[in-house]
């Protein structure tokens, strides 16, 4: 089983927005993301010589990630009396009596973001992005993702107009392609 | 009559509000009469509402140069 290697050197281009997109729906905080990427990317080079080859390179990176996510909020919570749920009814002394029922969540709030299928669906599109050319995923992300105007990124990338609906066209239909075999 | 290929870069242009009206009254006829466009013209908007929900982040070039820099001097 041992068919995977890695190799460091691609990593920040091949996986760092994909480890980037998991680490900051997890502690929302773009700053702390980025260095949780960091560590992950040192943590792999220091044990790289314990790696198998039985997962992918981008699942390896993953769990180390994940385990760095885990040690973020065990350091941050480490203070005994932060872990600790407390629990109270009704702090504010005016609704006091008030019924239980008044304090529930609008049930409408939440129908727009199913959070968890969300950040799922964010890692699967994140998949799909890498599997592009490279040229294809740089105009989409830049178009899609960063919402740059259409004569800005001409002038970035040398290109005309047309040329860039041609790549969008055509990264757009692989996007659909590959998101219909892993999404739906 | 617009083609096909006219008519998917209009939907393109339409799913980042870059259309033009005289753009996406042609795109609208062309929808109304071509079966696998009108099909291609809803899948394209399913990504684009895909894209919206799953609030996707990414890094600057500029943290991902950091970054190799670092990963560099680690080696």
């Amino acid at each position: 089983m041992a068919s995977h290697q890695l190799n460091p050197n691609i990593w920040v281009d091949q996986y760092a927005d994909y480890l980037f997109n998991y680490a900051v729906t997890r502690v929302s905080d773009a700053e702390i993301a980025k260095d949780l990427v960091q560590e992950t990317f040192f943590a792999g080079l220091k044990s790289a010589k314990n790696y198998k080859g039985d997962a992918a390179e981008r699942t390896w990176l993953i769990a180390i990630l994940k385990r760095k996510v885990i040690d973020h909020y065990r350091k941050i919570n480490s203070k005994k009396g932060k872990a600790e749920v407390r629990m109270n009814y009704n702090s504010n002394s005016e609704s006091e009596g008030d019924w239980l029922e008044e304090q529930v969540a609008d049930p409408y709030s939440s129908m727009n973001d199913n959070i968890l299928e969300n950040e799922e669906l964010g890692q699967a599109i994140q998949q799909c992005i890498t599997k592009l050319p490279k040229k294809q995923s740089q105009v989409f992300v830049m178009k899609t993702i960063q919402g740059i105007d259409t004569e800005d990124i001409c002038n970035e990338l040398g290109i005309n107009p047309s040329n860039l609906w041609v790549m969008i066209h055509r990264a757009r239909t692989a996007l659909m392609d590959c998101l219909n075999k892993n999404w739906f | 009559m617009i083609s096909c290929d006219k008519a998917a870069v209009i939907c393109n242009k339409a799913q980042y509000n870059e259309a033009s009206l005289i753009e996406k009254i042609k795109l609208n006829f062309h929808l109304f009469v071509c079966k696998a466009c009108s099909k291609h013209s809803k899948k394209n908007a399913e990504l684009t509402s895909l894209c919206n929900k799953a609030n996707l982040h990414i890094l600057s070039d500029n943290d991902k140069l950091v970054m190799k820099n670092k990963l560099e001097g680690k080696k």
